[in-house]
């Protein structure tokens, strides 16, 4: 064993060139799906924000003389049983899947997360956490929903807490998963080995890497959400009749449906549309948020 | 690397790292009620010391524990039985608070470059992190400064500092990880891997890296590897680790030259020589390692040693001297 290990010459080093950040075609090019997505949900929100000048006539407005009227230039999507303009009512009906939708992502990340990251890090609550969680999701999310909408009364608080309930469980587990594999990091292990405290490794180290999966997360729970709203107001159990929904108007002219279609078909198609375009922005994060790809942004 | 012969015999100050019966079992959850089922012996009594200013290998099979040795030395993870004493302190029974504190005196360098530095923290943050914890830094001009001469110490061109580690290549990452290691002035600095991801020519470079930064700033280096060539290279002393158990302890020269224990020498005849020439004397080893959950009664290498006899199978063997500062465990040579 007389082996002479001869150091390799130093080389010079060379760092990359700094990528310049890609201009809007680069994005488009690289990122089709985020720019569809993005682009047909920013049209959603656009349209629900501005649906008063958008030429719109009061939703809830009663015309009885002029009911189930197939689409015209007066009523463009047609009018339903009551008379009402089904045009704005879709276009109103645009605001509650948002919010719904939006606000059981957003207030479902947030509980979920902290269950996840109590559940990752703290290991005597881990399993009491994930076996209410195991309950939860052992029934089916709109049984649930249509159980707690039963204690309270039809209002779109409620839809949303209730529709948050059934999701959290998912964003709870996603969580903790995430962290415990994380928590094996060797780069977590040298921040703990260089004395950084608990609170500072959960803030710096565990979060900022869980934001991909939440992101990605979040919008098939925003779309699942606004399918959820729909259903409970198609079966009755969700916004009450007075506020105009998709599920309500889709509701109302469920029993018309083989002679009047475009009743149900209008809110229907902006349904899918706007659930489609979420997805799709979902996807396009999957791919986009990997760090590693970041920088091609 | 005379300093080891040196201090041979004549060890008159306390080692920096002293590591007494460290033990480690991992136990296995199982059944229905979730009780320990069995046990891993992932590390079964081990003892060294190193001195300041001292590289110790710790050398052996994937499993045999060394890696676990290395997080149980950093108190990453809290060890079964034994003790862990960093100049003349027990660290292994330190409340948090204080075990914080220490922490400051040893670091560590991972094996994987990429999974050893945050994704998202840029090099700037990665390294004001352990500064910071310390609070060793007055001040922002005085912190940037700090990140340049650590930089600088890895051989970093300070442009890169405001990179994100995908940025860099393998061999620079590691120099990223080697920089955090020394942003605390740590004394004892513990390699668990650190080169044996790089390429050979990369390898080399941060070897030297290493072996500068330790004569440098008297660094004591536990340096954890598989790759005995390497370590041949860059150590004063060699601990032999198989199956949770140091089988045989020794300063460089009287390890590669007289192994004394059979497993040291099964592992010395498998490094590649580059001489197609040389004439080598094999001693093929056949068998798996067993399993760490029911290591083998007596010697834990009985099971694979070819010169195994009964008193191997049933008393465990002692680490006894066989020459200046040479231990080794084996009933053969007694």
């Amino acid at each position: 064993m007389s082996t002479t290990y001869e150091a390799a010459p130093e080389l010079p080093e060379v760092l990359a060139e700094p990528r310049k950040r890609g201009r809007i075609a680069t994005f488009i090019r690289r990122h089709p799906t985020i720019v569809a997505g993005g682009g047909l949900l920013t049209i959603m929100i656009l349209v629900a924000l501005l649906a008063p000048w958008l030429g719109t006539v009061d939703p809830t407005a009663i015309k009885p003389w002029m009911r189930t009227r197939p689409p015209s230039a007066e009523h463009w999507f047609g009018t339903d049983m009551l008379g009402r303009d089904i045009y704005s009512r879709t276009i109103y009906g645009a605001r509650v899947s948002l919010i719904v939708g939006f606000a059981v992502a957003l207030l479902s990340s947030v509980a979920g997360t902290a269950l996840g990251l109590v559940s990752g890090f703290v290991r005597w609550l881990d399993t009491p956490i994930m076996r209410v969680m195991d309950g939860l999701m052992a029934i089916p999310g709109i049984l649930l929903a249509i159980a707690l909408m039963a204690l309270t009364q039809g209002s779109v608080t409620n839809v949303v807490a209730a529709i948050t309930v059934t999701q959290i469980p998912q964003v709870a587990r996603l969580i903790r998963g995430v962290v415990l594999s994380l928590r094996e990091q060797p780069y977590v292990e040298a921040a703990i080995a260089s004395g950084t405290r608990t609170p500072m490794i959960i803030w710096r180290h565990i979060l900022p890497n869980t934001l991909a999966a939440l992101s990605v997360q979040a919008t098939y729970i925003c779309a699942a959400a606004m399918i959820t709203e729909a259903i409970l107001s198609f079966i009755g159990a969700g916004t009450p009749p007075t506020i105009p929904s998709w599920g309500n108007i889709m509701a109302e002219g469920r029993s018309l449906w083989q002679v009047k279609p475009f009743i149900v078909f209008f809110p229907a198609a902006f349904l899918s549309v706007t659930v489609l375009a979420v997805n799709l922005l979902g996807d396009g994060l999957r791919d986009a948020l990997d760090p590693r790809m970041a920088k091609r942004l | 690397m005379d300093g080891a012969t040196d201090r041979v015999g004549a060890r008159t100050v306390p080692p920096l790292l002293d590591v007494r019966g460290l033990k480690k079992h991992f136990p296995i959850h199982g059944g229905v009620l979730g009780g320990v089922t069995a046990r891993v012996h992932a590390v079964d009594g081990v003892s060294f010391s190193i001195a300041k200013g001292e590289t110790l290998s710790l050398v052996g099979e994937s499993g045999c524990g060394k890696s676990t040795v290395g997080r149980l030395v950093l108190r990453l993870i809290a060890p079964t039985a034994g003790e862990v004493l960093l100049d003349g302190e027990r660290i292994d029974t330190l409340p948090a608070a204080r075990l914080r504190m220490v922490r400051s005196r040893m670091q560590v360098v991972f094996q994987d470059p990429f999974s050893s530095l945050n994704p998202r923290l840029r090099v700037r943050e990665i390294l004001a992190e352990p500064i910071r914890n310390f609070g060793l830094a007055r001040g922002r001009a005085d912190l940037e400064k700090r990140i340049f001469a650590l930089m600088d110490k890895v051989r970093l061109p300070r442009e890169a500092i405001d990179r994100l580690p995908h940025e860099f290549s393998g061999g620079q990452r590691q120099r990223i990880g080697i920089a955090r290691a020394l942003a605390t002035d740590a004394d004892l600095i513990v390699c668990d891997e650190a080169v044996s991801a790089l390429d050979v020519s990369v390898k080399a470079q941060i070897v030297n890296l290493l072996a500068d930064l330790q004569a440098e700033l008297g660094l004591s280096l536990l340096f954890i590897s598989h790759d005995l060539a390497i370590v041949e290279h860059m150590t004063h002393r060699v601990a032999v680790m198989y199956l949770g158990r140091i089988v045989e302890i020794a300063p460089r020269a009287a390890l590669f030259a007289r192994p004394a224990h059979p497993y040291t020498r099964a592992l010395l005849s498998a490094v590649p020589v580059p001489d197609p020439t040389a004439l080598r004397r094999h001693v093929p080893l056949t068998g798996d390692v067993p399993s760490p959950i029911h290591p083998p009664a007596g010697c834990h290498f009985h099971t694979r040693c070819p010169h195994a006899f009964d008193r191997c199978r049933s008393e465990a063997p002692v680490l006894s001297p066989r020459g200046p500062d040479h231990m080794a465990a084996c009933h053969l040579a007694e």
